[in-house]
């Protein structure tokens, strides 16, 4: 299950979506938007997506941590518009039997989510506001 | 033929647009539009990084023909999370 949404993302939410009987485990990884970032005081955030594509990618990271790690279920949740300092901005949760497997799963998604979901982020600060670009390269298939 | 081209991010707030058609000759790659591109928008040379490409939600390699393709996006560095 992957969506973008201007909402505020419930966590919760996400782990009743994952979760089945058969799982011992609910891996769940937020990220939060941060008050400073590379020295300067952030006021808040814009998150812009390529509505469509960015779905279709987190699709396929979806897929590839079930297929990799044997997870029985994934959700991926990012924020679109403005987030202010605290907010969540990414939800992932994921579900396995066991927690080893739901853990390194949850690891591989947002670390793969960073890398090639095409989201990207304005910082806000007093006096400006900077697009950032490059939390990692992004293969091309 | 015509492809939509699509913006993100800084290239926006260079371009001055998000989405434009753009008319594309038979056996242009991505690389071709994309200096054709600069032609037209010249704040584009001098980004300091060559954007990823995707044809019709995928991500896609420069040498890439446009025969057949509908969108064009150009996408910064990603920085979701």
């Amino acid at each position: 299950m992957e969506r973008l949404q201007d909402d505020p993302i419930r966590a919760e939410d996400l782990v009743r979506e994952v979760r089945g009987d058969g799982d011992g485990a609910v891996a769940l990884f937020l990220g939060t938007v941060r008050n400073r970032n590379a020295g300067r005081r952030v006021l808040h955030l814009e998150y812009h997506a390529y509505p469509g594509m960015a779905e279709r990618e987190m699709e396929r990271i979806e897929h590839d941590a079930a297929k990799r790690y044997g997870a029985s279920r994934v959700a991926i949740v990012h924020r679109t518009g403005r987030l202010e300092v605290g907010e969540v901005s990414v939800a992932v949760a994921v579900a396995s039997a066991h927690r080893a497997e739901a853990m390194e799963a949850c690891r591989f998604v947002i670390d793969t989510l960073k890398k090639t979901v095409p989201i990207w982020k304005k910082e806000y600060y007093e006096g400006g506001a900077v697009w950032i670009e490059g939390a990692g390269d992004t293969p091309a298939r | 033929m015509k492809v939509a081209v699509r913006y993100f991010a800084s290239l926006v707030e260079r371009t001055g647009v998000e989405v434009e058609s753009v008319e594309v000759a038979p056996g242009d790659d991505v690389a071709a539009l994309w200096e054709r591109l600069e032609k037209r928008h010249p704040k584009l040379e001098g980004i300091g990084f060559r954007p990823m490409a995707a044809c019709d939600m995928e991500y896609t390699r420069w040498d890439r023909t446009l025969e057949g393709v509908k969108e064009v996006a150009f996408l910064p560095p990603v920085s979701g999370g």
